[in-house]
């Protein structure tokens, strides 16, 4: 039985009441615990019930409060932008303190750009590395390689931006830039993303440690869902002669579809919201007129992280507030897609069995 | 080249990039962790752990942000922790179906994943501009409410692991069911509950985001909770960020201790996750 399948913020996937658990009947064990507990003091039990069933109740209900908490205080802290550019604010491009003139066009032009080459690195290599633990690790590696993975996602994001400021982003500007332009510059439609001068730090490097990043996330996912294929299923295929591959492209992709591309959103949830790595990468530039990915840019977090605490009062920081709610707003809308997608596959799993 | 030769190439290079791919994985891994040993450990000495943080030129140690970070985890997990696990036993022995239980199971689960700034926001909003002034507490506060999630998810997962069977043997015995609660289940889910609680502080010990604008950072030593309090991540990010070589070596230092406990905290957590689920 997998009893050590762990999800991708290492808490267990699936826990649930499908999982058969240790068949406990001990009478014994039950009665001593029980034994502090005076029979005189079983009268009052209705009042412990519901002092205890209302006091877990509150805490339930205190989880919820904090989302409307979080939404009522950013709509609050930025109403003052709001009320000042309106719908405006997503489309200028101008961000000018100063002046008191903002728009959030270049921010959430650098996170979805940085998300995106995250995405675009992050997914076939979870997907190989879900394949790669799934069916081809010997069973002895599978549980030291998985932890492996899951560590990567237990490094701390800041050790991420360091490293990638201090240790990649030289190597990137040195040799990776240089050979890519030469490689892909003169393509003649996406050559303009690879031309320009070779910073090291700036979008495309922001988005390759993001997508390193996220790898373990989606990864996780991914190897969970493949797990849930039935047996039966692949069997049938090899039985008629499938290569590994076959079962995997036909047989056990097909069938968990819809967690995977759980996953795959989940980990575009992580890519959106990331900010310390992001903030050391960027380049935190406000002026974006090339559509090189080499310019160093801005995006949500790297401006929230970098401006709001000089912001002090006023419009500045009610636009940076802003900012954190269209990331929020961006974000929970995302995660409920990858909510409901994995609740799919869980149901769909009932269904069959 | 006919089908059966085409089929098996295929095969080959599939199961080739998927190798690959497990290697590309495992080599940012030993890279990352190759260059904080690398650069980390020829940081480590006396003075890291007994001098404050030095202005840019001189000399100095990490003791005001390792007290300070020790300080804030510490009481944000000691709150968070409560909160998370009286929340989790509502979702698990409550609330499973009950619209107030979906809800909260549901929207937990965003929380978990959600952007950590926008928390920091949140509580500076709340906390920080109503008092108006940066401070340990709201630090704490920030932490606390990313605590509270990861606790959530893994009480009510290991409580639903524990069998209706032992729930049943005490209502037999004629307990009410908070005793039952209190005293049969946690307690059988108790290493689940503690693997959460690691998993928690794992999280927390390397957020930097919400503490940017909630405790920020102090340069000198203070243990006072109104005041904005020193923090080995927000300490690292103004450290690496700037041009000086000796901030910066500190600042790897502290990556060193961070990465070093975060990943203690992880193969521990780990160790009590077999405990619980061995059957």
């Amino acid at each position: 039985m997998q009893v050590d399948m762990v999800g991708a913020d290492g808490l267990p996937i699936g826990a649930g009441a499908s999982r058969p658990g240790p068949e406990i009947t001990q009478v014994g064990a039950v009665t001593d615990r029980l034994k502090k507990y005076p029979t005189r003091k079983r009268r009052s039990s209705f009042l412990g019930d519901l002092v205890f069933f209302n006091v877990t109740r509150l805490f339930a209900a205190l989880v919820l409060l904090m989302l409307g908490g979080i939404i009522a205080s950013l709509v609050y802290g930025a109403w003052p932008a709001i009320e000042r550019f309106g719908i405006a604010f997503l489309v200028h491009s101008d961000w000018n303190p100063p002046a008191e003139r903002f728009g959030a066009l270049i921010p959430i032009y650098g996170t979805l750009v940085t998300s995106a080459i995250a995405l675009f690195i992050a997914v076939p290599v979870s997907f190989g590395i879900a394949l790669f633990l799934t069916e081809l690790s010997p069973a002895w590696l599978r549980r030291p390689l998985g932890i492996a993975i899951e560590l990567l996602a237990g490094i701390p994001s800041i050790v991420y931006g360091m490293w990638g400021l201090l240790v990649f982003a030289p190597i990137m500007s040195q040799y990776v830039q240089p050979v890519m332009t030469a490689a892909l510059g003169q393509i003649p439609v996406v050559g303009g993303l690879f031309r320009g001068p070779p910073l090291g730090i700036g979008l495309l490097t922001a988005g390759i440690i993001l997508g390193i990043m996220v790898i373990p996330f989606v990864a996780s996912v991914m190897r969970d869902v493949f797990e849930v294929t039935p047996r039966l299923l692949k069997e049938s295929a090899y039985g008629l002669g499938a290569t590994t591959w076959e079962v995997v492209w036909r047989i056990v992709l097909p069938y968990t579809k819809v967690g995977v591309i759980g996953g795959i959103v989940l980990g575009l949830g992580r890519a959106l919201g990331e900010t310390m790595a992001v903030t050391f990468l960027i380049g935190n530039n406000n002026v974006l007129n090339t559509i090189s990915l080499y310019a160093p840019g801005n995006s949500i977090t790297s401006a929230l992280a970098n401006e709001f605490a000089e912001a002090g009062e006023g419009v500045y920081s009610a636009a940076l507030i802003e900012l954190g709610l269209i990331l929020f707003f961006i974000t929970f809308v995302v995660l409920t897609l990858s909510k409901l997608l994995l609740l799919r596959l869980g149901q769909q799993e009932g269904s069959r069995t | 080249m006919n089908l059966r030769q085409r089929r098996r190439l295929t095969n080959r290079i599939a199961l080739g990039l998927s190798l690959a791919a497990m290697s590309f994985g495992l080599f940012w891994l030993c890279w990352i962790l190759y260059t904080v040993f690398d650069l980390g450990l020829s940081g480590l000495s006396l003075d890291l752990f007994t001098r404050m943080t030095p202005p840019p030129g001189s000399s100095g140690g990490l003791a005001n942000a390792i007290v300070g970070s020790l300080l804030l985890v510490g009481l944000a997990t000691s709150i968070g922790t409560p909160i998370g696990i009286l929340a989790g036993i509502y979702l698990a022995e409550y609330g499973q179906r009950t619209p107030l239980g979906v809800a909260t199971r549901f929207i937990n689960d965003i929380l978990l994943s959600a952007p950590s700034i926008v928390i920091g926001l949140f509580v500076y909003a709340a906390c920080v501009a109503p008092m108006g002034k940066f401070s340990a507490l709201a630090g704490i506060f920030a932490l606390a409410l990313i605590v509270i999630p990861v606790v959530v998810r893994t009480t009510e997962n290991m409580l639903r692991l524990i069998p209706s069977s032992l729930r049943e043997a005490a209502f037999a015995l004629g307990a009410p069911k908070w005793i039952v609660i209190m005293r049969v289940t946690i307690r059988s889910a108790k290493a689940g509950v503690v693997t959460g609680v690691l998993l928690a502080v794992a999280r927390i010990a390397g957020e930097t985001a919400p503490l940017l604008f909630t405790a920020l950072s102090n340069q000198f030593w203070s243990l006072d909770l109104r005041e904005p309090m020193a923090n080995l991540p927000v300490t690292i990010f103004k450290f690496a960020m700037s041009p000086f070589a000796d901030w910066q070596a500190l600042a790897w230092a502290g990556v060193f201790l961070i990465t070093m406990s975060v990943l203690a905290l992880n193969v521990v957590a780990r160790v009590f996750f077999r405990e619980a689920t061995k059957s």
